[in-house]
């Protein structure tokens, strides 16, 4: 049990000298229970979701009326200036929900500390450079044809 | 896990394999794959800005029967982690957690998928 003196328990609330908390003194001090941060996670977990359900409908909407495969539709495609737009937002929405998305798998299933950092770190990176890689090529053809 | 011995909680293999467990599932697995699809789809657009002779390459590895069988199962991912979604968003609400509610919204969402990739593919072949 973790009740433990009154004296202890600084931000336990207390009701007839009965302690209501239930988190050890050491509980406290070592961080454990709440993450304090998962809301914003899952705010934006669910933010970027809608932002990616109505672009990523819009693009396979427009690769169910285009052939995706020929070189001069998809040029055509992405050079109308509202697709180099729309396109450019999908990958970076996708982008980021994946990386969210990732983030907790990684949480999840790696537990040695040392390598879920890197895996933490490493999958952040690539999100980024397949974001702006994407971008960039989508800004490329936009503006060039 | 090293507390071999002790008593655990009812694990995986007591229970009859639920819809909702197969779509929970499911949702992560078609996420990942999602996320590797953003490979595939900034390799294209890199290819394809670099030019004609650049995107044939591209072009033969999509239009190979490997290349056409990933790419219907990327589709079905996505309307399958859509759906899926959808319900989240549902249930974010507090709505549909009733057993029977929850069973009907996961076989919704894999019909859904299913005919929305047959639907999708059917005009390519």
């Amino acid at each position: 049990m973790g009740r433990s003196d009154s004296r202890d328990c600084a931000d336990g609330r207390f009701l007839g000298g009965e302690v209501l908390s239930l988190r050890t003194p050491l509980g406290r001090v070592l961080g454990a229970g709440s993450a304090k941060d998962g809301t914003g996670h899952f705010v934006a977990q669910r933010v970027s979701a809608i932002a990616v359900l109505l672009l990523g409908s819009w693009f396979l909407y427009s690769m169910y009326t285009i052939d995706g495969m020929a070189y001069l539709e998809v040029i055509r495609f992405v050079s109308v200036p509202r697709n180099t737009v729309l396109l450019s937002l999908l990958c970076v929405t996708a982008a980021y929900h994946s990386s969210l998305g990732v983030q907790v798998v990684i949480e999840d299933y790696v537990h040695a500390n040392g390598l879920r950092i890197f895996s933490l770190i490493a999958s952040r990176f690539a999100h980024v450079f397949l974001a702006i890689s994407s971008v960039y090529a989508v800004l490329q053809i936009g503006l060039t044809t | 896990m090293s507390n071999s011995g002790r008593p655990l909680s009812p694990h995986l293999s007591v229970y009859r394999w639920p819809i909702t467990m197969t779509l929970s599932i499911l949702n992560r697995i078609t996420g990942v794959a999602l996320s590797l699809g953003l490979v595939v789809l900034a390799v294209w657009l890199t290819q394809a800005a670099a030019g004609p002779e650049q995107y044939q390459y591209i072009r033969a590895t999509m239009a190979s029967p490997l290349g056409k069988l990933l790419l219907i199962g990327w589709t079905f991912a996505f309307f399958l982690h859509l759906g899926n979604g959808i319900r989240h968003f549902v249930w974010d609400m507090g709505l549909g957690f009733e057993i029977r509610q929850a069973n009907a919204s996961a076989w919704a969402v894999l019909i859904l998928a299913t005919a929305l990739t047959a639907a999708f593919w059917a005009v390519k072949f």
